[in-house]
């Protein structure tokens, strides 16, 4: 048995407010290779936090995170940082593409903190664009593209540094419902290749197109579908 | 696990803040404004302050670089019964020199208690009898000191050699002694002797103490008043050639014992120089100082509005990867290039300035070739400084919190 990409154990995150806020309780979650997980829940349920967990961006209070098999807990933030810039993209809800770069320099901007060479990097990122269908779009800066351009421009920017896990945070929550899908059939395919995504949504619509689904209720989290991979 | 740390090449941190800085172009020239301006004055002050200092020292160079002053180390000297140290023919040797312009004798006449009087006229008012300091110069002197006459004559060496009873008065004294037509040949007393005032003094350039003196010749002073030898040697120098006069006067004028005299000379004029610049300078600074400072505060405020408005691109670069390290170097790099385009500008700015004022003055513009090289580097230092609280601020961002805001 191979080991999964995401393996959560007993994760807590309490953050010191008075009183107390719980906002993670003794997760349980291990995601694997090619899976595209949603999680779903009401807002402040913790689904942000969940997500913050996973991508480095929040040590949790109790619990193990093992990503691809390694402790996260042992490594200094330095490391961390390093880790998220090579095994973990991300796609935000606001897009976060720098507004006075190119979609091309704004893709690039994925290889700048994990050490891969200059060499070829334009070459890369035109390919990534090219993956997501914005070849002819490399040269724009991004307050020229439509909404799902943008959010097609941010995945590119994500898929350049080839992450084992795609993190999205409501990634079609600024789209229309065509641009939605058609960012969505292309996190599809990107699952099909290999990529490991986990998707939080509250629109049920963007959920049912993944093949997992949990749901997270006062921190708590509760599968909805048996596994189905 | 070394190789899981993120790695920013120095290149593309390079790139990174100059894109982030050409992104606004304009905010980046407003930004750098303060420090433009806080450079330019200090360039401008500086430079200006050379170029007057410069100035100033060139007026009085011309004086006082010529000036030298001869007098016999010990006190007595020159009076009567003192040592004779100098000799009546001092002024003849000086002016034997190649280098000497003028030279003359100047000696303090004693009149053993007598005052100087004014033709009695019967005025029990007016005062009549003073005591005023009475001097006898060489024919030679009055060049030496370049005095300009109101009225009258200066004695000659006939004068002198005959020992007659002439006198130059200062303008003040001549006004004491109620000297007021030349032509009438006026009269004073010195104790009981009558001196006949055939000159009056409206100016001298040196020995600023003739004005109030009575001038009688060098050789009536020897003879009415037993002066014994010249109390001292008054010399102009053609200009560059104080110091060598200076090394050689003691040996023509005193070729047995070169140690009994001493020789006053001009300092060196860079010593000069330096001495009227530091005082202009130490205000001329502190401008420059304060608007620098200012320029700072700009700096330092802008780099900060810009790490709260781009809290958005901090957590995306978190998210990429980026160590706090990198945010910080980042924001650091981009106002350190921002105080450095402003020194340049300010460097730049504050040369026009000195060179326009020189011109319009036509004054020679002088500038330290440091001042221009080295205003970059307090601009950059600047920014540096300014950026250092903006750069902590935004490294010690939660990427969480940063990604939350919306870009």
């Amino acid at each position: 048995m191979t080991t999964p990409v995401v393996e959560l154990r007993g994760i807590s995150r309490t953050f010191d407010r008075d009183p107390p806020v719980h906002a993670l309780r003794g997760v349980d979650l291990s995601i694997w290779r090619g899976e595209w997980l949603a999680v779903v829940g009401p807002s402040g349920s913790g689904k942000s936090t969940l997500l913050n967990v996973l991508g480095l961006l929040d040590r949790p209070t109790e619990g193990t995170y093992r990503l691809d098999g390694v402790d996260i807990n042992e490594l200094d933030d330095l490391a961390r940082a390093g880790l998220r810039g090579r095994r973990i993209g991300f796609i935000f809800q606001a897009f976060h593409l720098l507004p006075h770069r190119t979609v091309l320099e704004n893709v690039m901007l994925a290889e700048l903190y994990v050490g891969a060479p200059r060499r070829g990097r334009q070459k890369r990122a035109l390919e990534a664009l090219q993956r997501v269908g914005l070849g002819d779009r490399a040269d724009f800066v991004p307050t020229r593209l439509s909404g799902g351009q943008r959010q097609r421009a941010a995945t590119a920017r994500a898929l350049m540094a080839e992450p084992s896990l795609l993190l999205c945070d409501e990634p079609t929550g600024n789209l229309d419902s065509k641009s939605a899908d058609n960012v969505l059939d292309i996190l599809g395919e990107l699952t099909q290749g290999g990529l490991t995504l986990v998707v939080i949504t509250h629109d049920e619509h963007v959920a049912s197109k993944a093949n997992r689904r949990v749901r997270i209720i006062d921190g708590q989290l509760v599968e909805v579908e048996p596994v189905s991979v | 696990m070394s190789d899981l740390r993120p790695h920013l090449a120095p290149r593309d941190l390079v790139e990174e803040a100059l894109a982030s800085l050409t992104a606004r172009p304009g905010r980046a020239v407003l930004t750098a404004l303060g420090t433009v301006l806080g450079v330019a004055a200090l360039v401008a002050t500086l430079g200006l302050s050379k170029t007057a200092g410069n100035q100033i020292v060139g007026r009085f160079d011309a004086l006082a670089a010529t000036d030298i002053v001869v007098t016999p180390k010990s006190a007595g000297a020159g009076r009567a019964g003192g040592g004779e140290v100098l000799s009546w023919d001092a002024e003849a040797r000086v002016t034997r020199l190649n280098g000497v312009v003028a030279g003359g004798t100047l000696s303090d006449v004693d009149l053993h208690g007598d005052l100087v009087r004014s033709v009695p006229v019967n005025d029990p008012v007016t005062q009549t009898e003073f005591q005023l300091p009475v001097k006898a110069a060489s024919p030679g002197l009055w060049q030496a000191v370049r005095a300009r006459l109101a009225a009258g004559r200066l004695p000659d060496a006939g004068h002198s050699a005959r020992g007659d009873r002439v006198a130059v008065v200062g303008a003040n004294v001549a006004e004491q002694l109620h000297v007021t037509r030349i032509e009438d040949q006026p009269a004073i007393f010195l104790g009981d002797k009558l001196y006949t005032v055939i000159g009056v003094l409206e100016a001298v350039s040196r020995q600023a103490s003739l004005l109030g003196s009575v001038v009688i010749p060098e050789g009536t002073a020897e003879r009415d008043f037993g002066l014994a030898s010249p109390g001292s040697v008054q010399i102009e120098t053609r200009i560059g050639a104080a110091n060598l006069i200076a090394a050689q006067l003691p040996l023509a004028l005193s070729p047995s014992d070169t140690a009994a005299l001493k020789v006053t000379a001009p300092p060196e004029p860079r010593r000069v120089r330096a001495g009227v610049q530091s005082d202009l300078n130490t205000l001329f600074l502190l401008l420059g100082a304060v608007s620098l400072f200012i320029g700072a505060v700009g700096i330092a405020n802008v780099t900060l509005v810009s790490v709260l408005e781009r809290v958005g691109e901090i957590g995306l670069r978190r998210s990429l990867g980026a160590a706090r390290r990198h945010i910080a170097g980042q924001f650091l790099l981009e106002s350190t290039t921002l105080g450095l385009l402003g020194g340049v500008l300010g460097a730049a700015l504050g040369t026009i300035v000195v060179v326009g004022v020189a011109a319009s003055r036509t004054w020679t513009p002088v500038l330290e070739p440091w001042v221009p090289l080295g205003a970059p580097l307090v601009g950059g230092f600047v920014g540096f400084l300014s950026g250092i609280y903006p750069s902590v601020r935004a490294a010690t961002m939660e990427p969480v919190e940063a990604l939350r805001s919306t870009m």
